[in-house]
């Protein structure tokens, strides 16, 4: 089956499933690890890969959140990832998919310069526009996380906002659902933007 | 401010969505406050922008006035609007500077303004160095060594040149009070401690900020796309291209080179609306490229990140670095770094 649909498996006991999409394999393995070491009352289980879809000829579990990564430094991650949506359900949508975004943030040391000039940041690498992926979030209707996957801490902390939102999504918090979690997130953006 | 009223766009901008028109509708002063409100930074892209085309005041212009600017590597930094900065006092300027220089060189040592040293610096305004009437007038800053032999001519040697100048810089000047003079772009060319010494008093006189000028991979597809775009009687160079490939231990660097005139029909296959470039031809124009690339070489050059370019027109390098080689769009290359140092202030 070349298309991912949320609901065609039965779901594991006390299992919960997230997959990681994105050209960044050094970065996703490390988030990756990054998560496992969270402690979750459930059982997490985190697969990579490069793109969908999926060879399916391999036996796994139900997955319960997608997280698509995009580095701002390659414009070959977000083609993949647009590629890549496209062997996802739509059902999905409704809360089970997330885009995550890395390397947007500014160097926070400055490097030395004479009389106080300063360096410019990473932000000199981006090859695409911030705007370009707010733009895809939008347009898919997924809630939109920034992070430095390159720095511990930042990965850390991204790492239990993800580890939440799956436990969410596989059902495990009771009386909050993937679809009461994306209209929370949703809310506190600017209403006027919101239909593009 | 809630309401932004969509009548304000102009015609050109006759876009679908109504996020294109929350951007280009409101002036740069209610952006500014309606993104401190949010506690965000909306980094408004402009979805088109115009090719370079010769302007009114250009033809003011002197060739042979100006014929120093080009053909030289300028290192870009943005700078902050000046504070009571006046052209009528650049005499003054001048003694003032030269005299800083000499203290720095001979720290510690006593130094009196309008004393003979081995450095003299001049400031002269650059006419014709602007896009609209409002924009400040640009100046130029020289530092020349006095030859030490006893002539009665004696031969000034140019050691450093920086220049300031605000091409087009009406959001800018909108914001700003009278106090201040705008020139948010200062290339500078010559030894990087003069570059310092002379920032630092700059500074220090007129309570401004300098900060190197990088310019990113996705800007600088855009200078590739819009200064193939220009139209040239005869080429001078080939259009080249630097990636640099992050891999450890040292970055791999992957240099392209088209034919002028090829880049010019690959760009006139992709341009669709006379006069301007928009963010779809950029970025068809640099996936073609990405493509043939991909095609003999089997290497995704979208996943490595652009470093130079060079055309005809100009030449850029992501560190900041500047060669303009045309004398005809030299006004249109300049207003688009203008907007990168007006974009790195804000």
């Amino acid at each position: 089956m070349s298309v991912l649909r949320p609901l065609d498996k039965q779901p594991g006991l006390n299992t919960a499933t997230i997959l990681l999409v994105g050209t960044e394999d050094a970065l996703l393995q490390q988030l990756a690890d990054s998560m496992l070491k969270e402690d979750c009352a459930s059982e997490l289980k985190v697969h990579l890969a490069r793109s969908l879809p999926l060879p399916s000829n391999v036996n796994r579990p139900r997955i319960d959140l997608i997280v698509f990564v995009v580095n701002l430094h390659s414009k070959y991650s977000l083609r993949n990832v647009e590629e890549s949506l496209h062997h996802v359900d739509t059902t999905f949508f409704l809360g089970k998919v997330g885009f995550l975004i890395t390397g947007a943030a500014k160097a926070d040391i400055p490097a030395r310069g004479p009389h106080g000039f300063s360096a410019a940041g990473r932000e000199g690498h981006c090859s695409i526009h911030r705007n370009t992926v707010v733009r895809l979030a939008r347009t898919y209707r997924s809630p939109l996380l920034f992070c430095d996957l390159e720095v511990e801490g930042f990965r850390a902390t991204v790492a239990q906002r993800l580890v939440r939102m799956l436990q969410i999504c596989a059902g495990h918090v009771p009386g909050v659902s993937a679809l009461n979690l994306l209209s929370l997130l949703r809310s506190s953006e600017n209403p006027a933007l919101e239909d593009v | 401010m809630d309401s932004y009223d969509t009548s304000e766009s102009t015609p050109r901008h006759s876009a679908s969505s109504r996020l294109k028109d929350y951007f280009i509708g409101a002036t740069p002063l209610q952006k500014r406050l309606e993104s401190v409100r949010k506690l965000t930074s909306f980094i408004p892209t402009p979805p088109r922008r115009k090719i370079p085309q010769c302007s009114q005041l250009q033809e003011d212009n002197d060739p042979q006035k100006v014929a120093f600017l080009l053909h030289k590597q300028w290192t870009l930094y943005s700078l902050t609007p000046l504070y009571k900065f006046s052209y009528t006092n650049l005499k003054e300027y001048s003694r003032l500077l030269s005299a800083f220089i000499a203290a720095e060189k001979q720290k510690g040592l006593a130094v009196e303004v309008g004393e003979d040293f081995n450095i003299k610096v001049t400031f002269s305004t650059l006419l014709g160095m602007k896009g609209t009437q409002r924009d400040s007038e640009a100046f130029l800053v020289q530092i020349l060594s006095k030859s030490q032999l006893p002539y009665e001519n004696r031969e000034h040697k140019v050691l450093w040149t920086g220049w300031f100048c605000c091409i087009f810089g009406d959001s800018l000047l909108e914001t700003v009070s009278e106090d201040f003079t705008c020139v948010p772009l200062f290339l500078a060319n010559g030894a990087e401690t003069n570059t310092a010494i002379v920032g630092t008093w700059f500074q220090k006189t007129f309570d401004c900020y300098f900060s190197p000028l990088a310019i990113n991979a996705f800007n600088l597809s855009w200078m590739a796309a819009m200064w193939t775009a220009c139209k040239m009687d005869q080429y001078m160079a080939a259009t080249e291209f630097l990636w640099s490939v992050p891999c450890s231990p040292q970055s791999l660097d992957i240099s392209y080179a088209i034919h002028p005139e090829d880049a010019k029909a690959l760009w006139d296959s992709v341009h669709k609306t006379p006069g301007e470039v928009t963010q779809e031809e950029v970025d068809l124009f640099m996936d073609c490229l990405y493509s043939h690339f991909h095609r003999h070489f089997k290497i995704h050059l979208s996943a490595t990140r652009l470093v130079r370019v060079s055309t005809s027109v100009a030449s850029a390098h992501t560190d900041g670095k500047i060669k303009i080689l045309c004398h005809k769009y030299l006004i249109g290359v300049l207003a688009y770094l203008t907007e990168l140092a007006i974009f790195q202030i804000d």
